[in-house]
């Protein structure tokens, strides 16, 4: 049989779509959303995250008092009309100084835990995508560090640094991008095998673009469980150096100080220790809450076949 | 001074390099155990140098030195100070000191405390705080242990609830708040048990709580899972189908595999007991090794700080390297250097 151009004839229009050979660019995070949405509790910890969120940011100017004027004539009163959760031992507006210290606790907790994220996912993904000696050597010194006792060494570099935002950071970065460095390894290890990354390198595309374009956007789903574990752990670990006194310092008021605060007057005043506990636990529950669900929302298993 | 912080530098990384090269030996294939475990303890040994230097260069670097305060010495006195604690040598040979003491066995004095010694505060502190631990840890694995294997054998049901709502909990709460909270409680509104210090069992039972609710709730979960991971497998219908009891197949058969992920746990069980009763002990005026390195903290107190980290450092490790050989005695699957290689 011969085969005339008159045999043929143009896509309609509406087949056209399926010329277009990349995938729909948002499917992944659609499913993952709608997943995550039926979690009850997750939704719930989000919620409460979000109000958390929108309690530091106008919670400091609701009560008309700041979170450092004193009044000495009303040292640790019990919570009332004036003063909603009470006064501290100086006087001070406990309401206003929960919410500030929410705002540095959420800010510690959030910057913490990016800035691990970039440190874990770049040291991480070169280390996975390398593989080999260089691997094995960066992955050494991560087992290395990993078994020193991290917190110790926290607690001397912000006695070197000077206690204060800036050590808390400082140290905290330090050291917290180590377990995602290995978590991302694994999964760059893993995935590097697969033959989309083949493709890509028969292309002729470059080292960095497969790791930037190719490999860590399909390791996402664990970094991010990870990065949103990370928060309420800084949040944690925060509290407890402001305990130990190598926090922020007065009058500034993170959870932490306000906590560690609040256990001297414990025995009378109970309230000044209730209300940053009662906060730092919600925000435990919230982000724990959120990172599960997360983590079933985009586990592999659940849908992308 | 600064020629002798590029000194310092060097040695570090040199030391640094040193300890990653062995490191990377020590993962050779096909060695004995025994040479593994020599070889791991020798790393560790290493790590251990590591850390000693890493320790000492921070102590050093901190500005203002130890005698710093709001009260400003004489300059006479400060000069005889940093004579007697030999803080005028160059710094290599303080290091060298330093190195030589521990070597022996001594952590050098107190700077704030005349007439204690690090080694004085480790004895006294010590005993308490591992009694505490002991306690703790002990505690925290029966608890846990039990919950997690409950929850699993009534997956779905309101023990399963509870025990994970519980968990969750313990998850949440950092252990200093919820040492407050048991005090006041149980201290100061109910008034049954004592709300400081040590001796009597009674003031042990607040702080073990206290201490042992986190790791509790870790290892409920983590029973949790790998039991109901454990009682899906082959083995465990084969001793269904031979008829065994219920009893006798989760005690014998399903607990000592599921538990297994409990002793990979206990390395930083330990580390979490470690620091969580730096607070626990503060708070609960106890005088153990936690109180003492807080204090110090406090009073700025360097060689204290820098013999106490460096006296938990080669605790901590030490246990690791006792939980690596419980790990690959009780475990016959276990092949050395397989995990090496993923």
């Amino acid at each position: 049989m011969e085969i005339k151009p008159q045999m043929f004839q143009p896509l309609p229009d509406e087949l056209q779509a399926y010329e277009n050979t990349s995938p729909p660019a948002h499917g992944y995070w659609k499913d993952v959303w709608s997943r995550f949405k039926k979690h009850k509790l997750a939704m719930t910890g989000l919620i409460i995250i979000g109000l958390l969120v929108l309690m530091s940011v106008i919670g400091p100017c609701m009560s008309g008092h700041t979170y450092y004027d004193q009044d000495l004539s009303m040292v640790n009163r019990a919570p009332n009309s004036i003063y909603w959760f009470g006064t501290d031992a100086l006087g001070r507006d406990l309401f206003t100084r929960v919410w500030w210290g929410a705002r540095i606790s959420l800010f510690i907790g959030l910057l913490t835990s990016v800035t691990c994220l970039v440190i874990g996912v770049l040291y991480g993904g070169i280390s996975g995508y390398l593989g080999g000696r260089a691997d094995e050597i960066m992955m050494r010194l991560v087992e290395v560090l990993l078994s020193i006792p991290f917190l110790l060494y926290v607690i001397l570099l912000i006695i070197l640094f000077e206690p204060g935002l800036k050590a808390i950071f400082l140290a905290l970065g330090l050291v917290c991008w180590l377990n995602m460095a290995r978590i991302v390894r694994g999964q760059v290890l893993s995935l590097k095998e697969r033959e989309y990354v083949l493709a890509a390198r028969l292309l002729g595309i470059s080292k960095w673009r497969i790791l930037s374009r190719h490999l860590i956007p399909n390791a996402m789903g664990p970094i991010i469980v990870t990065a949103t574990l990370l928060v309420p752990e800084a949040i944690f670990t925060e509290a407890f150096l402001s305990f130990l006194g190598l926090g922020v310092s007065s009058p500034q008021a993170s959870w932490g100080v306000l906590a560690s605060e609040g256990m001297h007057g414990l025995r009378n005043y109970p309230w000044q220790l209730f209300f940053p506990a009662f906060l730092i636990s919600l925000t435990m529950f919230a982000f724990n809450f959120v990172g599960d669900g997360l983590r079933d929302a985009m586990d592999p298993r659940g849908g992308l076949t | 001074m600064s020629e002798n912080s590029y000194t310092f530098l060097i040695m570090l990384i040199l030391s640094i390099c040193f300890y990653i090269f062995m490191f990377i030996d020590v993962s050779r294939k096909g060695d004995s155990q025994m040479g593994y475990f020599l070889r791991r303890a020798l790393t560790s040994l290493l790590a251990l140098w590591l850390i000693v230097t890493i320790t000492f260069t921070i102590m050093h670097l901190i500005p203002g030195g130890p005698f710093a305060s709001e009260k400003k010495l004489p300059d006479a006195i400060l000069r005889n100070l940093e004579q007697r604690y030999h803080l005028n040598d160059p710094l290599y040979k303080q290091y060298a000191g330093y190195l030589i003491n521990l070597l022996q066995g001594d952590l050098g004095p107190s700077f704030k405390y005349e007439n204690r010694t690090v080694n004085s505060i480790i004895r006294e502190g010590f005993p308490v705080s591992a009694a505490l631990g002991s306690l703790a840890i002990v505690l925290s694995l029966s608890a846990g242990i039990l919950a997690g294997t409950v929850s699993a054998l009534r997956q779905k049901r309101w023990q399963d609830y509870t025990v994970m709502t519980m968990a969750t909990f313990g998850f949440s709460i950092p252990s200093f708040i919820l040492a407050g909270l048991l005090m006041y409680v149980f201290a100061y509104k109910l008034r049954v048990l004592p709300s400081a210090l040590w001796g009597a069992w009674q003031q042990a039972v607040l702080p073990t709580l206290a201490l042992a609710a986190l790791p509790t709730a870790f290892i409920a979960r983590l029973v949790r899972s790998s039991m109901l991971e454990v009682l899906r497998l082959d083995y465990i219908r084969t001793a269904r189908a031979k008829g065994l009891s219920e009893s006798n197949i989760i005690l014998r058969h399903a607990l000592p595999n599921a538990i297994l992920p409990v002793v990979t746990y206990s390395g930083p069980l330990i580390a979490a007991i470690l620091t969580g009763s730096f607070v626990v002990e503060f708070i609960f005026a106890i005088p153990g090794l936690g109180r003492w390195f807080v204090q110090s903290i406090t009073n700025r107190d360097y060689t204290v700080i820098l013999g106490v980290t460096i006296f938990y450092s080669a605790f901590l490790m030490l246990m690791n390297l006792i939980v690596d050989l419980i790990y690959i005695a009780i475990d016959p699957r276990i092949k050395l250097f397989d995990s090496k290689e993923v």
